[in-house]
């Protein structure tokens, strides 16, 4: 029987494999995941909170701009991305840090992307994944387009598109929804649900009982889950995306999670929601879920953990040094890369641009014209 | 042989299919239909259903999809079933097509086309004759090409499906099959951002696309009669806007007028005037001069004559430019 029969969102049935201590709740259910794996899982969750943590200091420094944290929402990121095969795709919104390390794209790149710097959106060439997404849900037809021209030249490549709840009030997640079902694109939507869409509760997005359950207007199916369990995500994720593979079109995920930090780091969540309810989610934290389970199975001891901490520590001192080494953008990098070949007005807007740079009139610190006008 | 604008659309997208198994059509009644203009006649039968995609009526989604098919290594047409429909898939234009290769630094590029019938001046209904050429040029990231002719159509046409970056194509309503144009058998391509000097002359510039490049034709034949000789000039692309020829021509004549169907108010017009100034200031005898749309939505019918520019209020401009 697969899960996707099983959970019936309908009914606000909702798959869950790992309580919240980690203990396993549906024996049948329970993947049997090489030790590798697990780890792996660990690692990925553990690293993207570092970055996080390290990336707030970075903003309240200074060193990078804004950004959106994905602080809670790990399990819910790594254990959908690991349901995919390197030839996949990923199809990304703004807060998706654990999904891009896990799909090869280095912790650099983010730090660059936040920090203004387009660079950042240069993906590895040998991951499929797309760029952050910024408008919210515009990526999402994307993810068909894709899955469309995978699907014309059976190339059996899968593809799985991120969004959030906010996300499921969008024209374009519908749109996309509805090309997904009727072309039958081999498709994974997945939403994570951190309930708050900035200062909007879920509630305020859909009167819908679960979001999972849109799908099914759509001719496809749907599935809950806890998105904090990530052996639960990866199960279901694994099934949604085998299912694709093999010719049975989309599935939609809904992963129930909590975006534990702000939404962007200027943001103070502090002025929408409770106290007790953050401290209720933090109980539910996907790390030390993960860790308690491990921690039963014998893959978790003091030991490892130094090992992952250290790892993902000289990790993010890596991107760090590869951020801030980076070689200093030119003014031509504000034209260069509109179009395979520059065009007229933008090459001679570019002169003009550059002389305007090398020749200042205005001496900024004294605010003063240089030389006599006019 | 000779063709309409349509047939000319119709050759262009079956050539370049034959040509690239990658190119693919989809929209609202392009397969089955042909579409509602005949655009993509026989082209369902020809290709088959999985490269002549009717799909499900969303103009956004339309756009969207393409884009994800261009990411992965297809040739994308869309259709809009007509300019005044376009707008739920602006977003997917300005937030995303004419942004990926820039902010990805090349890692991405998007080879698509969109394409969709524009212009009044065939009494239809609401919202099927606007001509927003402004509105796109004014995104960066994304060509947009407006012909005038079956030649310059069936040219262009290939030419964007051949493009590495995405191209927004009008296709005037009126022109669609207003007169026949001899194109050559064999294969021929039009470059993008080329304007084109139709006639020259030496007392005036005449600016025109779509299909005002007609009363601008027929009001420099009546100007003629009495002596005047106007340098007509059609710009084919929009954006990139290649200027040098106006420049020169104006620099030529000292003498310009333009001709367009689009709103006035930050219309395409007003960038000609603008880069006029800046470059050719000291050869003008007059101020240039607009003949524009209004500012008003593109009307009901039965006073769209009165919306759009005609023969009339062309040589009205040209007049004054002359007695300037």
């Amino acid at each position: 029987m697969m899960l996707i029969d099983e959970f019936d969102p309908m009914k606000g049935e909702m798959l869950q494999i790992l309580d919240k201590e980690g203990n396993v709740v549906a024996k049948s259910l329970e993947p049997k995941l090489p030790v590798e794996i697990l780890r792996k899982m660990y690692y990925y969750m553990v690293l993207s909170r570092a970055c996080d943590e390290r990336m707030l200091k970075l903003q309240r420094s200074g060193r990078i701009g804004t950004f959106a944290p994905s602080v809670g929402q790990e399990a819910a990121q790594v254990g959908s991305a690991l349901a995919l095969g390197k030839e996949d795709w990923s199809v990304h919104s703004f807060r998706e840090q654990a999904a891009y390390y896990l799909r090869g794209v280095p912790p650099e790149k983010l730090f660059l992307y936040f920090g203004g710097d387009p660079r950042g959106n240069m993906i590895p060439v040998d991951v499929n994944a797309t760029p952050m997404a910024v408008p919210v849900s515009t990526q999402v037809p994307h993810a068909v387009g894709i899955a469309l021209a995978s699907k014309m030249r059976n190339d059996g490549r899968v593809v799985m598109v991120y969004f959030g709840d906010g996300g499921t009030s969008e024209g374009d997640f519908h749109e996309g929804m509805n090309f997904a079902g009727v072309f039958k694109c081999p498709v994974v939507f997945v939403c994570q649900n951190n309930q708050w869409a900035i200062s909007v509760p879920r509630e305020r997005q859909s009167a819908s009982r679960t979001l999972a359950q849109k799908a099914l207007a759509y001719g496809f199916k749907g599935i809950l889950v806890d998105g904090n369990d990530v052996l639960a995500m990866h199960a279901a994720c694994k099934e949604a995306v085998e299912r694709a593979r093999s010719g049975g079109g989309p599935t939609m995920i809904e992963a129930y999670t909590y975006r534990m930090w702000m939404h962007t780091t200027a943001d103070d969540p502090s002025k929408y929601r409770s106290r007790e309810e953050e401290k209720e989610w933090a109980e539910k934290d996907p790390i030390k879920r993960l860790r308690n389970y491990l921690t039963a199975k014998k893959v978790w001891n003091e030991e490892f953990e130094k090992e992952v901490q250290a790892k993902a520590a000289s990790e993010i001192e890596r991107a760090v040094k590869a951020m801030e080494g980076i070689e200093p953008l030119k003014p031509d990098d504000l034209f260069d890369y509109m179009f395979a070949k520059i065009t007229k007005p933008l090459a001679e807007q570019k002169e003009y641009l550059k002389k305007a740079l090398a020749e200042r009139e205005v001496e900024e610190e004294k605010q003063e014209i240089i030389g006599g006008f006019p | 042989m000779q063709i309409n604008m349509v047939e000319a659309v119709n050759q262009a997208l079956r050539e370049e299919m034959k040509r690239d198994k990658r190119v693919i059509l989809l929209g609202e009644d392009v397969g089955v239909d042909g579409g509602v203009f005949r655009a993509t006649e026989g082209l369902y039968k020809e290709f088959g259903p999985e490269r002549v995609m009717d799909t499900p009526l969303a103009e956004s989604g339309i756009l969207g999809v393409s884009i994800g098919l261009a990411l992965n290594g297809m040739r994308p047409v869309a259709e809009m079933q007509f300019s005044g429909f376009f707008w739920p898939a602006f977003d997917q234009l300005i937030s995303h097509a004419g942004r990926y290769r820039n902010r990805t630094r090349g890692r991405f590029n998007l080879p698509l086309v969109v394409r969709f019938p524009c212009g009044g001046g065939v009494k239809a209904l609401e919202h099927h004759s606007e001509s927003y050429e402004a509105i796109y040029a004014h995104a960066p990231g994304v060509k947009v090409v407006y012909p005038s002719t079956p030649y310059d159509t069936k040219g262009l046409l290939k030419s964007a499906i051949r493009d590495p970056d995405p191209v927004v194509f009008m296709e005037h309503k009126k022109l669609y099959r207003a007169f026949r144009q001899e194109v050559p058998d064999g294969e021929y391509l039009v470059p993008i951002g080329e304007s084109k000097v139709v006639q020259e002359g030496s007392d005036m510039t005449l600016i025109s696309w779509g299909a005002m490049t007609l009363p601008v034709q027929r009001a420099a034949g009546l100007v003629a009669a009495h002596g005047v000789t106007c340098e007509i000039i059609d710009l084919r692309t929009i954006s990139p806007l290649d200027m040098d020829p106006v420049i020169s021509s104006v620099e030529k004549t000292g003498r310009c007028v333009i001709v367009e169907e689009g709103h006035r108010m930050c219309s395409v017009g007003a960038e000609i005037v603008a880069q006029i100034n800046e470059k050719a200031f000291l050869s003008l005898k007059a101020p240039p001069l607009r003949v524009s749309g209004f500012d008003v939505p593109a009307p009901f019918y039965k006073m769209e004559d009165w919306y759009l520019p005609d023969t009339d209020r062309v040589v009205k401009a040209m007049r004054s430019v002359m007695k300037y």
